[in-house]
């Protein structure tokens, strides 16, 4: 196919592997590099690239997965409201099978509850106009990339006076959950990889601040095989040269400084709010963010003014699986209390999540 | 038939369900057995042994491209009977219609099972309608019973896969769990592909008449996909099934929605092809006979069977890694079939 199979060349991925060998001769080993997104830890394992790649790779898988982050008390209260039989609640297909205090939307949509799955923000409009007697309301997750498209569709709900959708806003902020995990003395990395789809909205520069401030070099990826072999490269050739510095190699979709018109969308419908909650890593500063005011009325949390009773997670080693200290085949709770079909903790939650990821294709 | 839809007076036992099933049912399955109207299709007795299986298909929409329920319900079944290498020769169907559906879409459905059992060559020897009311079921749902005959000497059983086995495959995977989740329309785009759903049986005879020995175990990839089967075979002969990413046969028009819907095509449903597994020595011939049928012609040889790692279902990626081949978690695609 084209477009695809190129960046899954077998041969091109052979020659990027042996130039990644000929880097790592004049380097310490172990070299711990992490990727942050979970659609690179998702494309490590399903390709089995961290098989071909020599061992002195060592994978640290972050948290950059926005199902797997997704609080219990946010599914608690998507779950509470799809229960009101007034209330048709739309949600990214991933985002069902999470676990809440006693649930997830799946489990509540066997219960009666209308729980529709969808592929845009802007299907679950779509279902708000064709039944003007229900409310829709849209389970809004996702790191920036996801962004632009629910603040998209508010405005549109808006210019079309469309009075029966709103949304439930748990969208979160990137650079605070990278900040968090660099900010942890244990945490060594040799390099970072940053996610391409959040820099394609913000661009490459936002994440400028990891060799500047933290002193790590990093490097933005698309997320096709040859695209992370060779964005290794370049971090392995920064290493080798002694540089510390931020490279873009996703420059077939990341300009340095984004897509102007998403963040405008982003900052005309959002405003950062002081912290948020995040499973696995607990509330991070100004990481999260809500509705404006003046778009209130399409806040569901404003709107129908619902709580949820949240039971308190029971303390996991997630986040030292995130940081890097612990694999996730280490834990203790890892194939025994905590998988697919029933996670315990974040990571388990989502494909995307490393240790689903791990289960899924590396077994028990 | 002058009515327009399926009213509950088409399941009463009276008089508009005695013309449902003459001016309907009879007139187009057009079977002697069937058209005795007694309460049990009364049929000859056989050399080799019975093979009976039973499938219930609730597919939605009812139409989609390649096929629709009632092609569906014919060849699901057949198939169920072909790959144990019976020869499949009479089914049964059960109709639950919901009141209401227009009698046009039944006229059709009801066809479609006519020409599907034509092409396989069994005969439709029994069957019953009942009508629920509007809301109870979604349009109509179909069960089946089918019956077929195994050749005295033959053993297809995944117990007796063993290490050195070759995996075959009938032909491209995907294609019926593709078509059917774009003829649902939520994804607002075309996808021009069209359901696998056929008979299988003319094409396992094949197979089987031209390497009576050596062929250990044949699957249908239906629900699950081919992960699902390869999955079930390594538990079953306890070894460790291989299956090559680049050997596999997927359509770019399926290969392009799985990528857009974050899917594996391995996850995906066929309705039309199978997975073989066969002793080395007859590889080769084997994957020359399938491929000398007209329904084979894209077959190929997709994996191995070795030992270790034990009861496990590996997937070797394009570029040279492996990893296991995972099974679906929960439902990726519910009414498939």
């Amino acid at each position: 196919m084209r477009f695809l199979s190129e960046f899954r060349d077998p041969s091109l991925a052979n020659a990027w592997v042996r130039r990644i060998e000929a880097h790592l001769s004049g380097l310490q080993a172990p070299l711990p590099i992490m990727e942050f997104c979970g659609g690179h830890t998702h494309a490590i394992f399903r390709y089995g690239l961290h098989q071909i790649l020599p061992s002195a790779i060592e994978w640290v898988h972050g948290p950059g997965c926005p199902v797997c982050v997704l609080p219990r008390a946010a599914i608690d209260l998507a779950c509470t409201l799809a229960q009101d039989p007034a209330v048709i609640l739309a949600s990214f297909g991933d985002a069902v099978r999470v676990p809440g205090s006693s649930g997830s939307l799946l489990s509540a949509k066997a219960q009666g509850g209308d729980v529709r799955i969808v592929y845009s923000p802007l299907d679950a409009l779509e279902i708000a106009r064709r039944h003007p007697e229900r409310e829709v309301v849209f389970l809004a997750i996702g790191f920036e990339t996801t962004q632009p498209a629910t603040a998209l569709t508010i405005l549109q709900a808006e210019r079309e006076g469309i009075a029966n959708f709103s949304v439930l806003c748990r969208h979160v902020i990137t650079e605070a959950a990278i900040r968090a995990v660099l900010a942890d003395p244990d945490v060594r990395l040799a390099g970072v990889i940053a996610p391409g789809h959040v820099a394609t909205v913000l661009g490459a520069n936002a994440f400028a601040f990891i060799p500047k401030e933290y002193r790590i070099p990093t490097v933005v990826s698309g997320f096709e095989p040859l695209d992370l072999l060779q964005a290794l490269c370049l971090l392995l050739g920064q290493l080798a040269a002694g540089r510390c510095a931020l490279d873009n190699q996703y420059r077939r979709s990341v300009r340095p400084q984004g897509n102007l018109a998403a963040q405008k969308a982003i900052a005309q419908v959002f405003e950062p709010i002081g912290s948020a909650e995040w499973r696995g890593l607990g509330r991070l500063p100004a990481s999260g963010v809500r509705i404006k005011e003046r778009y209130g009325r399409f806040d569901a949390e404003r709107r129908f003014g619902v709580t949820a009773q949240t039971v308190e997670e029971e303390p996991l080693p997630c986040s030292q699986v995130l940081c890097g200290k612990l694999k996730p085949k280490a834990c203790p709770y890892f194939g025994t209390r905590c998988h697919p079909e029933q996670p315990l903790g974040a990571l388990m939650v989502s494909s995307e999540g490393a240790c689903a990821a791990w289960y899924r294709y590396q077994g028990e | 038939m002058t009515e327009a839809n399926i009213t509950l007076a088409h399941g009463s036992g009276g008089m508009a369900m005695h013309r449902l099933i003459r001016e309907l049912f009879l007139e187009v399955f057009a079977d002697a057995e069937l058209s005795r109207l007694e309460d049990q299709a009364r049929l000859p007795g056989m050399a080799g042994r019975l093979a009976l299986t039973t499938d219930a298909f609730v597919v939605d929409p009812i139409f989609f491209p390649g096929g629709d329920i009632g092609r569906l319900a014919v060849c699901g079944t057949v198939n169920d009977l072909a790959v144990g290498g019976s020869n499949p020769l009479y089914l049964s169907c059960a109709f639950v219609l919901e009141e209401g559906l227009p009698l046009a879409d039944l006229y059709r459905i009801v066809r479609s099972m006519k020409q599907a059992a034509d092409e396989a060559g069994v005969r439709i020897v029994a069957g019953d309608t009942k009508v629920v009311p509007k809301g109870a079921a979604d349009k109509v749902f179909i069960t089946t019973c089918g019956v077929g005959e195994i050749p005295n000497g033959l053993e297809l059983e995944s117990t007796r896969i063993r290490p050195g086995d070759k995996i075959l495959l009938s032909g491209p995977i995907g294609d019926h769990g593709a078509a059917v989740l774009a003829a649902r329309g939520e994804l607002g785009m075309d996808c021009p592909v069209a359901s696998d759903c056929r008979p299988l049986n003319h094409l396992v005879a094949h197979l089987l008449t031209a390497c009576p020995h050596g062929v250990r175990a044949l699957r249908d990839p239906t629900r699950g996909g081919v992960a699902a089967v390869i999955n079930e075979w390594a538990w079953a002969c306890g070894g460790c099934l291989r299956v090559f990413e680049m050997h596999v046969p997927v359509r770019e028009e399926v290969r392009g929605l799985c990528e857009l819907l974050g899917i594996d095509p391995w996850h995906l449903a066929c309705e039309g092809q199978f997975l073989a597994v066969v002793a080395p020595e007859v590889a080769e011939s084997a994957l020359a006979a399938l491929r000398a049928h007209p329904d084979g012609r894209e077959a190929a040889l997709v994996g191995e069977v070795s030992a270790l790692p034990a009861r496990t279902a590996v997937l070797h990626t394009v570029l040279g890694g492996e990893r296991l081949l995972d099974l679906p978690e929960g439902e990726p695609l519910p009414r498939i079939c």
